[in-house]
C-alpha cells in the first residue's frame, strides 16, 4: 500500500527527529567544551580556579559542581518530612476525601510557580528572615539556596509517591489493621516496604529537578566561585554560573562554561536514568 | 473437497485455502476453503478460539493493521483476488460492524453515517448526503428515532441503537458484503432481536457473512453456517440441513452443547 | 486501644505508648503537609499586597521604563512610568514560534510512539525524549545559543530563545500525545480502516480528533511550562526595551523583564507587579490544562 507505506515513513523520520536533535546537542556541548579540556585535561574537573585575566587563564569547575551538589542534596534533605508527609496527607490519610484533592492540587500549583518568582520572594522574603534569625550575616549561601530549592522540589518528589502509596493494595493494609496495628505502623511496616522503591524514584527524579535549577539559586546562593566552607557560607552551582557570566564569555572562557554545561548535562542525565532504572524496576 | 462441505454454485466470495497465522507456525486458520453465496446470510460458528474472527477479518484484510500476521492462500470477490487489488478498494466494497458498537465519538449521528464519505474526502452534496443519510437510518428503522438529533453526537442512544447505527454506516457505502463479527454479544436480548429482525430484511439486498458465539442465532437467521474447530472448517452446509442432521461428529458435539 | 483480659499493667502501658506513637505520628504528617504549602499562599500573598496596585491599562500596553525615566519617578516619589508590553509581546512572539516549531513534530513523533511503540527504534525515541525532558533549561539555552545566537542570527534573537524552548517543549508534547493515544480503544482504528480509509486520514481524522483534548492539556502544560522561563532566555533573546516582531534580533520577554528590574536599584519596585502577573497566567494555564484533562477523563 503506497500511501500507507509513505505514511509510516513520515511516522519514523519525524520521530528520528528528536534523536537528530539530541545528538546534535551532544557534538555542540563536546565541540564547545573541547578547547577548555586541551588546555587543562581532566584537571578541570577538580580545580578551583577561576582567573579570566588573559595571559593567566586558569578555570576549574570544583567549586560549581561542589555548590551544586551541596544545595541539591541539601534541598533533598529540608523537603524531605515535608514531601513524605503530604504524600502520606494525599495518598493514605485523606486518600480519596476533599481535602486530599484540595491539598494534591496546592502541592502541584508550587510546581507551576516560575523559578523566578521563587527566587525574588526567597530574596525579599527569605533572606531578611535569616539574617534576622541569626543564621548567616547576609542571609545568602547554600543554606538559603538549598532552603528555597526544597520548597521548590516539594511537588516533584510528592507526585510519584502519592500514586504509589495509594496504590498499595487493601488487603495487605486490612490485614495488618486487623492484627490490631495502629496507623503508623501499617504505614511503616506495610506502605512503605510496599511502596519504597516508587518513593526512592520520586526523590531521584526531584534531584534531577534541583541539579538543574537556575534562577532561584543565582539570587541566594552569593555567586562567590569558591567551594564553600561549610553550609551556611556562599557559593556558586554550575547553572548559576553559567546564567551569571555567559553573556561576554568568549575563547577560553567560553568553552569553560560550555564544559561546565556539559557537565551538568551529564550529571543530570545520570541522576534521571538512575531514578528511572529505579521506576523499571518497580513496574516489572 | 470433502462432503461435509457444499459447494455453492457462482459464490460472491470465494475462499481457497485460507491460512492465517499470529507467529511462526502458530495457524488460527488452517487451510479454509469456501464459497459464500449471494444475498443471503452465512454464519461462521464454533467454540472461542476457533478461528471464526480471524476468518472474517482476512476477507476484508483487516489483519494487515497487525503487521507480524501471515496468510497464506487466496480469497476472490466477485472472480478478483482480493490480495491483488489495494486494500483500500476492498474495504470500500465492504461494510464492517464489529462487536462492540464504536460510532465514532467525535461525530454526529449524521455524519457517522456519512463517515465512509466523509473520512475518505469525498464530499458530496447537501441534499445528496441528506438523502443517503435518511435512506441508511431508515434501513436499519432508526431513522424515526433519531431524525430530530441528527447532528447530536450518538453517545445517548442505547447499545442497541448505536450498533444499527454502525450498521446504517457501514450501508450508507454500498458495499456489495457486510461482514459482522458478534454484532450482538454486547446487546440485550431485545436489542439483539431487533437487530436479527433487521438482518433477515437486510439479507435481500445484501451478502452478509455473521460470525456468532451464538448457535441459537445462527440456527434463527442464517441461510448457511459453517462450522469451525481449532482453525478448521469442519462442516459447512445449509443452515437447516447441519442443525438437524450434521455429518461431523465434532459439529454433532458443538450442536448438543459437549462443549463450548 | 485494645485492652483484654489477662494483659499486664506493662502491657496496657505498651499499648498505650503505641497510641500515642500513632497520634504523634499523625500529627506531624498534618503539619509537615499544612507547612509543605504555607509558601504557596505566602508568595501568592505578597505578590498580590505589593503587585495588585501597579496594574492596570498601562501596565500591558506600555513598554518597560528605561532606567532614567525610573530613578526620576523615585526620586520625585511618583510611580515608575511604563509597563511590561515589550515583555508581553517578546514572551508571545518566542511562545508562538517555539509552538509552530514543537508542536507538529511532537504530536507526530507521539502519533509514531503510540502506533509503534514496541519496537526498538521506538524504545530508542522514548529514552532520548525522557533524557531530553531532564535536561536543565540553562544548557538548553547553551546550545540555542550555540546553534542560533552564533551560526544563525549572528547575534542575540528571538529565534535562538524560540529554539530553546522548543526543545523544552517537545519532550513534554511528545509524552502527553502518546500517552493520550494509547488510551484511544483500538476499535475506532479498526471501523476507520474497515470503511477503506487509508493510513494518514486514519490519523488525523480520526485518531487526533478522538484524542482532541488530552493532546491540548499536554500543549497548554507545555506552554505553561515554557512561559515563565527566564535562564535559557538570558543566553539568546537577551532583551530589548521594543516591541518587535523581527524574529532576528532580541526581544524582551516577561521573566526577563523581571530580572532587569530586579538587577536595576531604579526600577525594583516594578517586580511584584510583573511577576503576579506571570504568575497569574502561568497557574491560569496550568488550571486550564488540568480542567480539559479531567473533562477528558470522564468521556
Amino acid at each position: 500500500m503506497k500511501s500507507e507505506k509513505i505514511t509510516k515513513i513520515v511516522l519514523l523520520v519525524t520521530a528520528g527527529l528528536i534523536i537528530l536533535i539530541a545528538a546534535g546537542m551532544a557534538y555542540s556541548l563536546f565541540g564547545g567544551a573541547m578547547p577548555v579540556f586541551q588546555k587543562f585535561g581532566l584537571k578541570f574537573i577538580i580545580s578551583s580556579d577561576w582567573n579570566p585575566t588573559e595571559g593567566r587563564e586558569s578555570y576549574g569547575a570544583m567549586p560549581f559542581i561542589a555548590g551544586t551538589l551541596l544545595t541539591s542534596l541539601l534541598a533533598l534533605l529540608i523537603c524531605f518530612p515535608f514531601a513524605f508527609s503530604t504524600s502520606l496527607f494525599i495518598g493514605e490519610y485523606y486518600r480519596g476525601k476533599k481535602i486530599g484533592s484540595i491539598l494534591g492540587t496546592l502541592v502541584d500549583l508550587l510546581a507551576g510557580i516560575p523559578s523566578i518568582v521563587y527566587g525574588l520572594w526567597g530574596f525579599y522574603v527569605l533572606k531578611p528572615l535569616i539574617v534576622n534569625l541569626g543564621i548567616n550575616q547576609h542571609g545568602l549561601g547554600i543554606f538559603t539556596a538549598s532552603l528555597i530549592l526544597a520548597i521548590m522540589i516539594i511537588p516533584y518528589a510528592t507526585s510519584l509517591s502519592n500514586e504509589i502509596i495509594s496504590l498499595v493494595p487493601n488487603e495487605l493494609k486490612e490485614a495488618a489493621y486487623s492484627l490490631g496495628a495502629t496507623r503508623r505502623e501499617v504505614i511503616t511496616n506495610v506502605i512503605l516496604p510496599s511502596a519504597g522503591s516508587g518513593i526512592v524514584a520520586g526523590y531521584v527524579l526531584a534531584l534531577g529537578r534541583a541539579l538543574g535549577e537556575t534562577m532561584a539559586v543565582t539570587m541566594l546562593i552569593g555567586n562567590a566561585n569558591i567551594i564553600p566552607d561549610d553550609l551556611f557560607g556562599m557559593g556558586n552551582t554550575m547553572a548559576s554560573v553559567i546564567a551569571n557570566q555567559f553573556g561576554e564569555a568568549e575563547g577560553l572562557k567560553l568553552s569553560a562554561l560550555i564544559a561546565i554545561g556539559l557537565l551538568l548535562f551529564l550529571i543530570t542525565a545520570l541522576v534521571n536514568f538512575l531514578g528511572k532504572l529505579i521506576m523499571k524496576k518497580l513496574y516489572s | 473437497m470433502n462432503e461435509a462441505i457444499i459447494k455453492i454454485n457462482d459464490p460472491l466470495i470465494s475462499i481457497e485455502n485460507l491460512s492465517v497465522a499470529y507467529e511462526q507456525g502458530k495457524y488460527a486458520v488452517k487451510d479454509v476453503g469456501a464459497g459464500i453465496k449471494k444475498k443471503s446470510i452465512t454464519a461462521i460458528m464454533g467454540p472461542s478460539g476457533c478461528g471464526k474472527s480471524t476468518l472474517l477479518r482476512a476477507i476484508n484484510r483487516l489483519h494487515e493493521l497487525y503487521p507480524d500476521i501471515v496468510v497464506e492462500g487466496d480469497i476472490y470477490l466477485n472472480g478478483n483476488n482480493i490480495f491483488q487489488m489495494s486494500a483500500i478498494a476492498l474495504r470500500r466494497k465492504i461494510g464492517m460492524v464489529f462487536q462492540r458498537p464504536n460510532p465514532f465519538p467525535t461525530m454526529s449521528i449524521y455524519d457517522n453515517v456519512m463517515a465512509g464519505y466523509k473520512l475518505n474526502g469525498k464530499s458530496l452534496k447537501k441534499d445528496r448526503k441528506d438523502e443517503i443519510v435518511e435512506k441508511s437510518l431508515k434501513e436499519v428503522t432508526l431513522w424515526n428515532e433519531v431524525k430530530d438529533a441528527l447532528y447530536n453526537k450518538g453517545n445517548f442512544l442505547s447499545g442497541g441503537q448505536q450498533q444499527r447505527l454502525c450498521i446504517a454506516r457501514a450501508l450508507a457505502y454500498k458495499p456489495d458484503v457486510i461482514l459482522m463479527d458478534e454484532p450482538t454479544s454486547a446487546l440485550d436480548p431485545v436489542a439483539t432481536s431487533k437487530i436479527e429482525d433487521l438482518l433477515v430484511e437486510l439479507k435481500k439486498d445484501y451478502t452478509i457473512v455473521l460470525v456468532t458465539h451464538n448457535m441459537s442465532q445462527a440456527a434463527r437467521i442464517s441461510d448457511y453456517s459453517m462450522f469451525m474447530y481449532m482453525g478448521e472448517l469442519i462442516e459447512y452446509g445449509e443452515t437447516s440441513g447441519i442443525f438437524s442432521t450434521p455429518v461431523d461428529k465434532r459439529t454433532e458435539a458443538y450442536l448438543t452443547g459437549k462443549f463450548g | 486501644m485494645i485492652i483484654t483480659k489477662g494483659m499486664v499493667l506493662s502491657d496496657i502501658k505498651l499499648e498505650k505508648r503505641r497510641k500515642l506513637k500513632d497520634r504523634i505520628f499523625q500529627f506531624m504528617v498534618i503539619g509537615f503537609s499544612v507547612i509543605a504549602v504555607i509558601p504557596l499562599l505566602l508568595i501568592i500573598g505578597k505578590l498580590v499586597k505589593e503587585g495588585v496596585g501597579q496594574i492596570n491599562f498601562d501596565f500591558f500596553t506600555r513598554t518597560a521604563p528605561n532606567t532614567m525615566e525610573a530613578m526620576v519617578a523615585v526620586n520625585n516619589n511618583e510611580t515608575i512610568p511604563g509597563g511590561i508590553a515589550n515583555g508581553i509581546t517578546g514572551s508571545l512572539l518566542m511562545v508562538v514560534m517555539a509552538s509552530v516549531m514543537a508542536i507538529p513534530v511532537g504530536v507526530v513523533t507521539g502519533v509514531y510512539l503510540s502506533e509503534f511503540g514496541n519496537s526498538k527504534f521506538a524504545g530508542l525515541v522514548r529514552s532520548i525524549a525522557d533524557i531530553l525532558q531532564g535536561v536543565p533549561s540553562i544548557v538548553l539555552g547553551v546550545i540555542a545559543y550555540l546553534w542560533v545566537v552564533k551560526h544563525i542570527t549572528s547575534g542575540y534573537s528571538a529565534l535562538a530563545g524560540s529554539v530553546a524552548l522548543a526543545i523544552m517543549m517537545l519532550p513534554l508534547i511528545i509524552r502527553s500525545t502518546e500517552e493520550t493515544l494509547k488510551m484511544i480503544p483500538v476499535t475506532y482504528k479498526e471501523a476507520a480502516f474497515a470503511l477503506g480509509v487509508p493510513y494518514h486520514k486514519v490519523i488525523y481524522k480520526v485518531l487526533i480528533p478522538s484524542g482532541l483534548s488530552g493532546l491540548l492539556t499536554g500543549i497548554l502544560l507545555a506552554i505553561s511550562r515554557v512561559l515563565g522561563e527566564t535562564a535559557p532566555l538570558l543566553l539568546t533573546a537577551l532583551g530589548s526595551s521594543m516591541i518587535t516582531l523581527d524574529i532576528t534580533e532580541p526581544v524582551s520577554a516577561v521573566p526577563l523583564l523581571i530580572w532587569d528590574f530586579y538587577n536595576d536599584p531604579n526600577m525594583v519596585s516594578l517586580i511584584w507587579s510583573s511577576s503576579l502577573f506571570l504568575m497569574g497566567f502561568v497557574l491560569f494555564l496550568n488550571i486550564m490544562a488540568k480542567r480539559i484533562a479531567k473533562k477528558w477523563k470522564i468521556q
